[in-house]
């Protein structure tokens, strides 16, 4: 196991009162497999990304409990010093907003390099050689001109190969990508996923793929982990929870997609709103909301439900959600 | 049926400027360079593309947002540019719009009640001053909003809710025609649904027309009767949305649905794939001939030099390339 996080609990203390913005999350990675974090916006997907790699703002940000453990060693207790060392080549991170990821005084090839310098002890020729070479893995076009312009001369795509050839240099075990494609066109956002899925596989690397975008996570997910007001509903191999979901709030996000192949009738909605993670409703998060619920959801938290290998939901009703 | 708008040969070039004492013009962006369809009432028509194509210049264009560069739009037969005076303001009740972002598009200083009476400030006509109040309420009503929260402000409502704030100002007048730019691309997928299962009823129950711009294909084809695709300020393809999903035949139409992530694992690697290279070129200074011929996998000398005008060449519905083939690549 590459990368565990394990009953990972965040609060943000507030003006207006503590959100419980992570209740108890629990995923793990290994090499060469990519997990898929599926959630809306509130759910806590980039939460647990950035307690992982130690990138909150405290505060507002408290990590209140759990465990992160990359190769087996703790990372929430450890220095300030090691956890810059694993960042560096156990764990890197790629953003959504390539623009506001890469610093925009500085060269795209400056900033590689920065790097390998430091932490490499590499020379500036070797690691202007090495910065070309890992925007050419990236599929920069004329990556030797290109290295020496800034940020802002990037087109959108080619920013975001940018920043992957940057998390790459030290060639990190664990990549974690934070809605990699979501500002981008749709055939832009295809090549950019297969250039991580191509490199994920020759690398043996473990890739944990943040995003809300079902289809993304339908093409590449071997796993997939799906959160609900910062709990994990559901976790599943692609297949089978594209096949049976297993958790109803999961079954009906699936319903709620209009179709490429076929224009289709009314969408089945979802009623009301997300919860405010200042007032997480009791028992079952997910309750208000939820097609079938019954008096217990209201004033039980559901355990995880095993529904077969690597399989659980956490529903009262899970056996009978996955049956159908 | 007759046609409730009819674009033709739209055009709209924004300068591009040098100097700050001594200003002159460098170029020009060819946002929207002859842009032409119709719409009947009723129906929905989607406009598809990616990022710089001129889908959302194009609505600015239609809602005298921006003038036109050349070309003219017929409005129930009228041209809509020349309209003056009291017939203008006559149009204006007929055309409305919706934004992409709730969050900008609303007046934060505003009620939600202000917000939605506003049309009818400027149109008394529409709703005498005694009846707004009620005509208000029974607006929020119409677009699922609580009819008492009036006096809320924009920052009390979800994202959602705004959108449905967004669609009630719109209704106020009573508009023929909807223009509807990315109207649920900034929700989420819960939330997303149940704004387009909102339009649709709506439009059943006022016979409203729409123009439907938006980037997700999907959104598009649920919401559709016909379909154009963009693709640097041109329409590349136009046909019904089965014929545009089903039977694509310019490479472009076939390139943007083969990318589209299918929510299906059991699909994977039995898809048709077609991959783009590269980036779509600036539209200040688009390629010669073909403009998607930089990226085309069967471009051919002539794509080069000669535009491919919009035609039917196979099939049953116009598509301007010159190899048009019909290519299925929806699963």
């Amino acid at each position: 196991m590459l990368l565990e996080v394990e009953d990972l609990h965040v609060e943000f203390r507030t003006r207006d009162g503590v959100a419980r913005v992570l209740n108890g999350v629990s995923y793990h990675v290994s090499a060469g497999e990519t997990l898929a974090v599926l959630g809306e916006s509130g759910s806590g997907k980039s939460v647990t990304a950035q307690a992982v790699m130690g990138i909150l703002d405290t505060p507002p940000a408290f990590v209140t409990g759990g465990s992160v453990r990359f190769r087996g060693e703790e990372l929430l207790s450890a220095s300030a010093q090691r956890r810059r060392a694993v960042r560096a080549d156990g764990v890197a991170m790629i953003f959504q907003d390539a623009l506001s990821a890469l610093n925009p005084v500085f060269t795209v090839g400056f900033q590689i390099e920065e790097q390998l310098r430091l932490r490499r002890g590499m020379s500036r020729a070797r690691a202007r050689a090495r910065a070309v070479e890992l925007l050419d893995l990236v599929r920069i076009p004329a990556a030797r001109q290109r290295v020496r312009d800034y940020p802002h001369q990037f087109s959108g795509g080619m920013r975001q190969r940018a920043m992957i050839a940057m998390a790459l240099a030290l060639d990190p075990e664990v990549l974690i990508a934070d809605e990699p494609t979501t500002a981008l066109d749709v055939t832009v956002q295809a090549q950019i996923m297969d250039l991580l899925a191509e490199i994920q596989r020759e690398r043996r690397m473990g890739l944990v793929l943040i995003t809300h975008d079902l289809g993304v996570v339908a093409e590449v997910a071997d796993r997939i982990v799906v959160m609900y007001a910062g709990r994990i509903v559901e976790q599943a191999d692609a297949v089978s929870l594209f096949r049976s979901p297993g958790h109803p709030y999961t079954a009906a996000l699936m319903r709620s997609l209009p179709r490429l192949d076929s224009k289709g009738a009314a969408l089945e909605t979802i009623r009301g709103l997300p919860p405010s993670l200042l007032r997480i409703p009791s028992g079952c998060p997910f309750h208000p909301r939820c097609p079938r619920a019954e008096d217990v959801c209201a004033t039980h938290v559901p355990g995880d439900v095993r529904l077969g290998a690597g399989r659980t939901s956490a529903c009262h009703f899970a056996e009978e959600v996955v049956g159908g | 049926m007759a046609e409730l708008l009819e674009v033709r040969e739209l055009v709209k070039h924004f300068p591009v400027t040098r100097g700050v004492l001594f200003r002159r013009t460098v170029g020009r962006v060819r946002a929207v360079d002859g842009v032409s369809f119709s719409l009947r009432a009723g129906e929905t028509l989607g406009v598809v593309g990616e990022s710089g194509c001129g889908k959302s210049t194009l609505a600015q264009v239609l809602m005298r947002l921006e003038p036109p560069t050349s070309g003219t739009v017929l409005f129930e037969g009228e041209p809509m540019f020349s309209l003056r005076g009291a017939a203008l303001r006559r149009w204006r009740r007929d055309m409305q719009i919706v934004l992409q972002d709730p969050y900008t598009s609303l007046n934060p200083r505003m009620t939600v009640g202000d917000i939605v009476g506003e049309p009818f400030e400027i149109h008394p006509e529409v709703a005498p001053e005694g009846s707004r109040a009620a005509r208000v309420r029974e607006l929020l009503d119409v677009v699922g909003l609580n009819p008492e929260h009036l006096n809320r402000y924009p920052h009390q409502f979800s994202g959602g809710q705004r959108q449905r704030i967004g669609i009630a100002r719109a209704l106020a007048l009573r508009p023929k025609v909807i223009v509807c730019d990315e109207p649920v691309s900034a929700l989420d997928v819960s939330i997303q649904a149940q704004v387009m299962n909102l339009l649709a009823e709506l439009q059943r129950e006022f016979g409203l027309a729409y123009v439907f711009i938006a980037h997700d294909l999907s959104v598009v084809r649920h919401l559709s009767d016909r379909v154009a695709v963009m693709y640097l300020g041109k329409i590349v393809e136009i046909g019904t949305e089965e014929q545009i999903y089903q039977h694509p035949t310019h490479p472009y139409t076939q390139a943007l649905l083969s990318a589209v992530p299918v929510a299906d694992p059991a699909l994977r690697g039995r898809r048709d794939v077609i991959r783009l290279t590269g980036d779509v070129p600036s539209p200040v200074n688009p390629p010669s001939g073909c403009r998607f011929r930089t990226r085309c996998w069967k471009a051919r000398d002539v794509c080069a030099v000669e535009e491919p005008a919009l035609v039917t060449r196979v099939g049953a519905h116009p598509s301007a390339c010159h190899f048009a083939e019909e290519r299925h690549v929806v699963p």
